[in-house]
């Protein structure tokens, strides 16, 4: 990089910083759909990404198949990926404690982790870009076209579950099961496949997070607990089951990082968002975003 | 000593926008038996909750004593010598119903972590006393025979007995009842009333808040009366039965 | 009052006692010897979660802290290795304080999400601290431990030694479950706040055992750096932590045995796959560490999924219901006759 001076430099981490951020906000609205549907924390959120980034690989890589319907078929592979493990895993539990949920989904959060080791082995995965991988420049900053494919389809996916939360039906029962799920239910409203639904979509969401990254950071099996960590980080941050106050802490953990690693030290960049995300977690439970009332207000 | 062994002065509490106790001023005399009563979600267990630190008062004094103790967490007012039961039974179920009563004994007992892990309990006296105390309490509730069983497995009006027998483990001086007899059959019921009232001739002043008029009327001394937080009516059972605002309160308009 | 588990801890010593006289391989004892530190540090985490009921995923990370506490101090400063495991437990709980105070005001999964960051915090640290930790080349010539004078530097020695201590630790934790404390802390776990309103201190409680159950931890790492005389920070990852969870989870969680017996047999399962897969090598399967993380989760989950009491509990329960087949069918029996 030609250093073009501070402004250009901060501009480039900014850019950065909205690459990775998207990453923890798709993650955050993943862990938020399954919390706001069950209460549940899926501790096997951040394997979705990986699961999504290595089928893509494989697909596009190995079978050599165009991006858009390598696209489909992974989201679609990964969604029943949610739905086995909700099928298999969550609902034969008759008794659940926090507990034992808690320790379930880590559970199988190192199935999946195991078994991508075991099928892609430990080194990390090229991608093609989904478009040219020649950078541009934009005020001095150089920027990948992926970059902005990653943006983009970001804020495709969020108009898109708001449109579903708000003007579908399945959408609408989704939401007033996370609202009050018994009332919910004396309306008539089918909770247990809500509960299916919930881990469908929270897997779909994690797949393209995986799908849209990993032509730049290349993904390995391994990167899902770190995936987890910080896309929990982001949504309590946000306000637990307030998926725009996770998308907007999403992106402010993303800037924050690149520019602690661009300004700081990039070896403990990982351990520094980290602390800063237990200090929130640890100060304010509730998230930034508005009062601990107002975090109760659960909106997609 | 005053004579008021428990005072709630403009105590208020509210929740979003639902004001649950309403500048509530209400008094208990020592070593007699104050029930509140009140329809459902009138603020009763709030109170509760006030008294006993669950819940942080959004303004007004608790004097317990002549003292005022607001805002202390639920384990210091306990080691004021306030107890309490839950209107949702809250025992230990993974316990024995002997080993419940033991917790009870928790504040009479002090050994801590490292006099607790040089020794075996059987070589220990401190635990040879706290068994004997707590069975002495099982006895007193009439339960000794269940010591050995395992609490979850008993049925729910043993339950709020052991809860009662834990509760009195402490040996306290205020025991708070939320909904004793609530889920209790007729029989069960009379017991906890003679319970109840053989506490109270033991010098504990007893708070009773309970569903079951005819357990309220046989064995209260003075009962107050609360509506939407507000206190609306106090007197003796026979006073409060014939308050025109308590039968609006009960029937509607 | 227990007395069942203090005649266990009589039987565990006398089996302690005979294993090397059964077993003369030094493979299997140096084996053994791994799964008394394992089992030491899961004996801490069950007093945490099974008795106190609070979860903690960071736990590897207290073992990783004693080890490279005594590799750095031995290796770097010249200590002796019973004064640079001292040191650890010191810095162990030090920082189990740090942590454990706002972490211990959490619940559930803010508190597990919590420990697992913290773990990972750590992790990177030892990973990154190249100057202290060796970062992943690790530090190599930790010297070992002397006992009385005699150095511990064979494995049946170390056998003793290690197996000893978990015994000692076993003690104390058996000692503390069936007393005032340990009954608080049993409290907490069953209802907050019925512990309160008999006057446990919860946030006291907790911080208490959460220290102590580091502490545990942070002697296991340290003998673990005695023995092995060379640490890098792979076994102090987050998947250890894990794999601590595990074990505790398959023995039972509401038992310190069945962090004994889960250690124990999740310590040993890779020899025993390992020797399973020598006999089917002809089919082409062949056990590889690689399936480790596979089979520990594939464990963790059917445990939680079938018999989350563990076991310990699950076992017994099914021989109560064979014994009590055996004993219909002995009535059925005799009426016939
Ligand atoms: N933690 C809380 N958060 C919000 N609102 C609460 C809370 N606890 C109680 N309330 C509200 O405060 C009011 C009083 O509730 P409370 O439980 O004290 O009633 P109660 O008199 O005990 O009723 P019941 O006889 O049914 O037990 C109710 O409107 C209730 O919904
Ligand atoms: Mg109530």
């Amino acid at each position: 990089m030609d250093s073009g001076g501070g402004f250009t430099d901060l501009l480039q981490f900014i850019f950065m910083g909205l690459q990775r951020g998207s990453i923890y906000a798709l993650v955050a609205m993943g862990f938020n759909i399954i919390y706001n549907a069950t209460g549940i924390i899926n501790f096997a959120q951040g394997e979705f990404v990986v699961l999504g980034g290595l089928m893509m690989v494989t697909l596009t890589m190995g079978f050599t198949f165009s991006i858009p319907f390598a696209f489909l078929i992974t989201v679609l592979f990964v969604m029943a990926v949610g739905i086995l493990m909700e099928r298999f895993t969550i609902n034969p539990v008759k008794n659940p404690t926090v507990l034992r949920l808690i320790i379930i989904t880590i559970a199988v959060s190192i199935i999946l982790e195991g078994s991508a080791m075991i099928l892609w082995g430990k080194e990390s995965h090229y991608m093609r870009h989904f478009s040219s991988d020649e950078t541009f420049e934009i005020l001095g900053a150089t920027i990948l076209p992926q970059t902005l494919w990653i943006i983009g389809i970001l804020i495709l996916i969020v108009i898109g579950f708001m449109l579903f939360f708000n003007f579908t039906m399945t959408g609408k029962c989704m939401r007033a099961c996370a609202i009050n799920r018994d009332a919910a239910r004396l309306m008539g409203i089918n909770d247990r496949k809500m509960v299916m639904l919930s881990f469908a979509l929270s897997a779909g969401i994690g797949a393209v997070a995986g799908i849209i990254i990993t032509p730049i950071i290349q993904m390995d099996f391994g990167r899902g607990t770190m995936l987890a960590i910080k896309g929990f980080g982001t949504a309590v941050v946000g306000g637990l089951g307030n998926s725009l106050g996770g998308l907007v802490a999403g992106i402010l953990l993303g800037v924050i990082e690149a520019l602690g690693a661009g300004y700081i030290s990039s070896h403990y960049m990982d351990a520094i968002a980290l602390l800063i995300l237990l200090i929130v977690l640890f100060i304010r439970p509730s998230g930034i975003f508005g009062s601990s009332e107002a975090s109760k207000l659960k909106e997609f | 000593m005053s004579k008021n062994h428990l005072e709630l002065i403009n105590l208020r509490k509210v929740f979003g926008g639902v004001v649950a106790v309403d500048d509530l001023n209400l008094s208990v005399r020592r070593g007699t038996i104050t029930s509140i009563i009140g329809p459902n979600g009138a603020g009763k267990t709030t109170i509760f909750n006030l008294i006993t630190g669950y819940l942080k008062p959004s303004g007004g004094i608790i004097k317990y004593d002549g003292r005022a103790v607001n805002g202390k967490k639920p384990y210091r007012v306990a080691a004021l010598g306030i107890a309490r039961t839950f209107q949702n039974v809250q025992i230990f179920s993974d316990m024995t119903v002997l080993e419940n009563v033991m917790v009870g004994r928790h504040l009479r007992s002090h050994s801590g972590l490292l006099r607790s892990s040089l020794l075996p309990p059987f070589f220990r006296k401190e635990e040879k006393k706290i068994s004997c105390d707590a069975e002495k309490w099982l006895s007193f509730v009439g339960m000794a025979e269940e010591a050995g069983r395992s609490a979850g497995s008993l049925p729910l009006g043993s339950q709020r007995m052991l809860e009662t027998a834990r509760a009195l483990a402490m040996e306290p001086n205020l025991l708070l009842f939320d909904e004793p007899a609530s889920g209790l059959n007729a029989r069960e019921t009379v017991a906890m009333g003679e319970l109840i009232s053989k506490i109270k001739e033991m010098g504990i002043t007893v708070v009773l808040v309970e569903h079951d008029m005819e357990l309220v009327m046989d064995i209260s001394d003075t009962v107050s009366v609360i509506n939407f937080g507000k206190h609306i009516a106090r007197g003796t059972p026979a006073e409060v039965q014939v308050n025109p605002d308590v039968i609006t309160a009960y029937l509607g308009e | 009052m227990g007395r069942q588990d203090y005649i266990g801890l009589c039987v565990f010593f006398a089996v302690v006692l005979t294993i090397p006289f059964l077993i003369t391989n030094d493979y299997y004892i140096s084996v053994l010897v791994f799964a008394a530190f394992n089992c030491l540090a899961c004996i801490g985490l069950s007093l945490l979660l099974g008795y106190a009921g609070q979860i903690s995923i960071g736990h590897a990370a207290f073992v990783g802290v004693g080890a490279y506490a005594s590799g750095y101090l031995t290796v770097e400063m010249g200590w002796s290795p019973w004064m640079a495991m001292g040191a650890g437990v010191v810095l162990v709980v030090l920082i189990a304080l740090l942590i454990g105070v706002p972490a211990l005001r959490l619940k559930g999964h803010y508190l597990a999400m919590a420990t697992f960051g913290f773990g990972t915090i750590l992790y990177i640290v030892a990973v990154a601290a190249v100057d202290f930790t060796g970062g992943p080349a690790g530090l190599s010539d930790i010297p070992a431990i002397s006992l009385f004078g005699l150095v511990l530097d064979t494995d049946k020695r170390f056998f003793y030694f290690s197996w000893a201590i978990v015994g000692i630790g076993l003690y104390f934790g058996l000692n503390l479950i069936h007393s005032r404390v340990g009954r608080g802390l049993r409290a907490i776990h069953g209802s907050e706040d019925a512990a309160e309103s008999v006057g446990v201190d919860t946030p006291f409680y907790k911080i208490q055992i959460f220290v102590l159950s580091a502490v545990y931890s942070s002697i296991a790492g340290s003998l673990y750096a005695y023995y092995v005389n060379y640490i890098d920070p792979g076994p102090f990852s987050m998947m250890h932590s894990v794999l601590l969870l595990t074990m505790v989870a398959v023995g039972g969680m509401h038992k310190v045995w069945g962090a004994v017996i889960g250690a124990i047999l999740l310590s040993l399962l890779p020899e025993f796959l390992s020797f399973l897969t020598e006999s089917f090598q002809a089919v082409g399967l062949e056990y590889n560490e690689d399936y480790n993380t596979l089979i520990h989760g594939s464990i963790l989950l059917l445990i939680m999924l079938f018999l989350p009491e563990g076991l310990i509990d699950g076992l017994g329960r099914l021989a109560g219901g064979v014994g009590g087949m055996i004993n219909i069918k002995r009535h059925q029996d005799s009426a016939g006759t």
